[in-house]
């Protein structure tokens, strides 16, 4: 059985806990047991979070430190803060669009240099891949897409047919934003 | 499925007749899924479903429906049920006739709570048999045994599951949600529903004769479970989550353990036993208190722990610290990972109140009329996080804030003292607190927040919101006139997005002596949002902008300074309160 673990990061709000369940549900659909575990409540209110996606796992939601296959980050800072999850061999998909904190903004701390955040990374993984992605969903016809185009990102990693993942996407997102959000996932493929 | 959603499952596979509980992480999406189920309109009509006012409210209505006959269920977070402990502590006494599960989630790590808290330890102080699910799976599965457990043994079970059940999703079988046969009707007994000294001391004899049956029942089901090894010689004792976790370590780990998996409480001890004398030593794996531990440490005489340090006694476990904590008590080496060094601060992100909050607002016109050198209390909601802005010095449980500004005003101190407390935590646990300053006449002033939802938690409908669970009309119990009729002379209602008006109403609140009452009312910023409320956004007139940073040092998310001007991002909600900040006029609607 294909195992595949994902961790997903960025701030609330940018739909992290939608892109998990659509990667989970694929899972599903194709026989795969999944576990994941999500960030509810308090971090929701524009703080870091983190879903764990455990694909071909049976057991608990958490991937354990080092485990990662894939850090999918939907903003730069944030891959830095979950790296301790990402394996050595594994790969990271970043997001080069930032999001200042709070901290940053009342003059507390200096927001690290993009270069400086992805020359990180490199050393810590097997290979980094970033992008704009936000600038892809922008094109794609909506922001709040983001999370779609990360997901055409990673797919090509995923143990997880992309038809299937498209054809889930088609039925979680409102029915209006169903060919935005399907280009974005085209976009987010192929870039 | 999420945990939630496949315990909500469980319990519409148990055609369940009465659904209660008061919102908290991690346990709220179960009646929201409930009301989902009920609103899809295929189950509307078949079971009655609401928020309660607090978590006591909510089982008590809960224990007379299954009085009635009617099975019920009850939810809350753990700390939840330390309000709800009255109740819970007598209703072992007078047990149940329909079916009655109260779930209360756990979180240990404390990811949204004020603390960590082991509900286990509520099951055994009230003699009320405990179940503690491994996954989502086990979740769903155990809610059906938990009522035919329940009207067998005319107990309440108390549910445990933990923040990585409950907000752990999964793939789960489910069954069919069919109808089963009911008996609806309250018979009088006396003897056992009016616990008179005289009837209790009988009831306690019952509840005790009952332990031992219940737990040998609980020994025969598939949540306990001993796996007795050749040759092992260590073995491992694992509870709730922390049992998936040590199922995948000894998958990999290359020797043989033997392995009790629980999940239900009161342990029969023959289990304990039987697992020492097949193995030198046994190691204990569990979340939150060592509470096998103390068991196992009464039937084993090798026993690792968190007594003897080995296992952590605070925070949430995985895989990996189990482990190496399996890996220790079996004598191989830990697994160690790489420690990553930045030469550089990583920018820490907490939670911010939202883009055009109304809080934010109403913080910053308390504080600008308060000042420093006042006390701020407060209380549990997304307002905590005026913490960030200095707004926010004590905060305790719920309902806490007015009680300890009595506190703080009537010990003495010269300070002026402020608290604040959203619309549903005032009704949950702040009323009391209320009628207790005026009538024992402190010198407070007391802000409700009323943002129109209970909004942390995921936005649930409360008394004053004018809806029920099910978004029908309700009626909607008038702030104003209960803070009234709790003898408060100085009311004033303000709209935090009224800047000026804001100031003035703390003013004069500051200059009053007793207790003053401000209610603060706006809608939440999401909720306004979801109900059609658009603003315009706002940006920064660049060449009037002075640099001063007054408006960023306002908190708001969406402002930061970009090459020495403030600057005015996407997430702005167009609340304004910024244009009345700057002293420059530098800020104006976009396109104005």
């Amino acid at each position: 059985m294909d195992k595949f673990d994902l961790l997903i990061v960025g701030v609330g709000g940018q739909g992290v806990i939608l892109a998990s369940d659509i990667i989970g549900r694929a899972a599903v659909q194709e026989g795969l047991p999944v576990r994941s575990a999500e960030t509810h409540g308090m971090a929701q209110r524009g703080g870091a979070v983190e879903n764990h996606v455990r694909i071909g796992c049976k057991y608990g939601s958490l991937i354990p430190l080092e485990g990662a296959d894939c850090l999918m980050s939907m903003e730069p800072l944030e891959s830095l803060r979950f790296a301790r999850y990402l394996s050595p061999k594994g790969i990271a998909v970043i997001n080069t669009e930032k999001i200042i904190p709070v901290t940053v903004n009342t003059g507390k701390v200096q927001y690290p240099e993009l270069e400086l955040i992805l020359g990180t990374m490199k050393g810590l993984c097997s290979e980094v891949k970033s992008e704009n992605y936000t600038g892809l969903a922008k094109k794609a016809g909506a922001v709040q897409a983001l999370n779609v185009v990360m997901i055409g990102a990673v797919s090509k990693y995923l143990p997880i047919k992309p038809e299937t993942i498209k054809d889930v996407i088609a039925r979680s997102v409102p029915p209006k934003t169903v060919a935005v959000n399907l280009k974005a996932f085209d976009l987010g493929r192929d870039a | 499925m999420l945990g939630n959603d496949s315990i909500a499952r469980g319990l519409l596979e148990s055609d369940i007749d009465v659904a209660t509980g008061y919102p908290g992480t991690p346990s709220s999406e179960i009646l929201a899924s409930l009301a989902s189920y009920a609103l899809s309109g295929w189950k509307k009509d078949k079971f009655h479903i609401e928020w309660s006012v607090n978590e006591k409210v909510a089982l008590e209505v809960a224990i007379g429906a299954s009085w009635a006959g009617a099975r019920s269920v009850c939810t809350m977070k753990h700390v939840g049920l330390n309000v709800a402990a009255d109740p819970f502590m007598t209703l072992s006494h007078t047990g149940v006739n329909g079916g009655l599960v109260l779930i209360s989630a756990d979180d240990p790590s404390c990811h949204s709570s004020q603390n960590e808290q082991d509900s286990r330890v509520y099951s055994k102080f009230a003699r009320i048999p405990c179940l503690d699910p491994q996954s989502p799976q086990e979740a769903r599965d155990m809610i059906l045994y938990a009522y035919e457990f329940s009207e067998k043994f005319k107990t309440p079970i108390l549910f445990r599951p933990t923040t990585r059940i409950s907000h752990a999703k999964s793939d789960v079988d489910v069954g069919e949600i069919a109808p089963r046969e009911k008996k609806i009707g309250f018979t009088k007994d006396a003897e056992r529903f009016v616990v008179l000294p005289k009837h209790t001391r009988v009831l306690l004899k019952k509840l005790n004769a009952k332990q031992d049956f219940m737990m040998k029942a609980l020994a025969e089901s598939p949540w306990n479970r001993l796996e007795l090894k050749n040759g092992a010689k260590l073995g491992v004792i694992a509870s709730g989550v922390a049992s998936a976790y040590a199922e995948e370590a000894m998958e990999t780990l290359g020797i043989q353990v033997s392995y009790l998996k629980i999940g239900a409480y009161p342990i029969d001890p023959s289990l304990i036993k039987k697992l020492a004398q097949n193995v030198e030593r046994i190691l204990v794996i569990e979340e939150l208190t060592p509470f096998i531990e103390e068991q196992a440490r009464m039937y084993a005489p090798e026993v690792m722990g968190k007594m003897t340090g080995d296992v952590p006694h605070e925070g949430e476990f995985d895989t990996l610290l189990v482990s190496n904590m399996i890996r220790k008590a079996a004598g191989k080496p830990a697994i160690k990972n790489r420690d990553i060094q930045l030469d550089f601060e990583l920018p820490a992100r907490p939670p911010v109140m939202c883009s055009g909050c109304p809080h934010r607002a109403t913080f910053y016109a308390m504080k600008s009329v308060f000042k420093e050198e006042s006390i701020f209390a407060s209380d549990i909601g997304c307002y905590t996080l005026g913490t960030q802005l200095g707004a926010v010095d004590t905060c305790l449980c719920m309902g806490a804030s007015i009680t300890i500004a009595s506190g703080l005003s009537l010990s003495g101190i010269d300070n002026k003292v402020a608290c604040t407390i959203g619309d549903s935590t005032f009704l949950h646990t702040g009323i009391p607190g209320l009628i207790n300053a005026v009538y024992n006449k402190a010198n407070i002033t007391v802000v409700i927040l009323d943002n129109r939802t209970t909004a942390m938690t995921g936005h649930q409908q409360n008394p004053a919101t004018g809806a029920n669970i099910l978004e029908e009309p309700a009626s909607e119990i008038s702030l104003e006139a209960l803070v009234k009729s709790c003898g408060v002379d100085s009311l004033q209602v303000i709209d935090p997005l009224d800047l000026e008006t804001s100031k003035a109403a703390f003013k004069k609140a500051y200059n009053t002596d007793g207790v003053k009452v401000i209610i603060a009312r706006q809608p939440c910023i999401i909720t306004a949002k979801k109900m059609g409320i658009r603003r315009k956004q706002l940006e920064v007139i660049e060449d009037v902008c002075e640099g001063c940073k007054r408006c960023v040092k306002f908190g708001c998310p969406a402002m930061e300074i970009r090459n020495g001007k403030a600057f005015i991002g996407d997430s702005c909600a167009g609340c304004a309160v910024c244009t009345k900040i700057c002293q420059f006029g530098a800020i104006k609607a976009k396109g104005a």
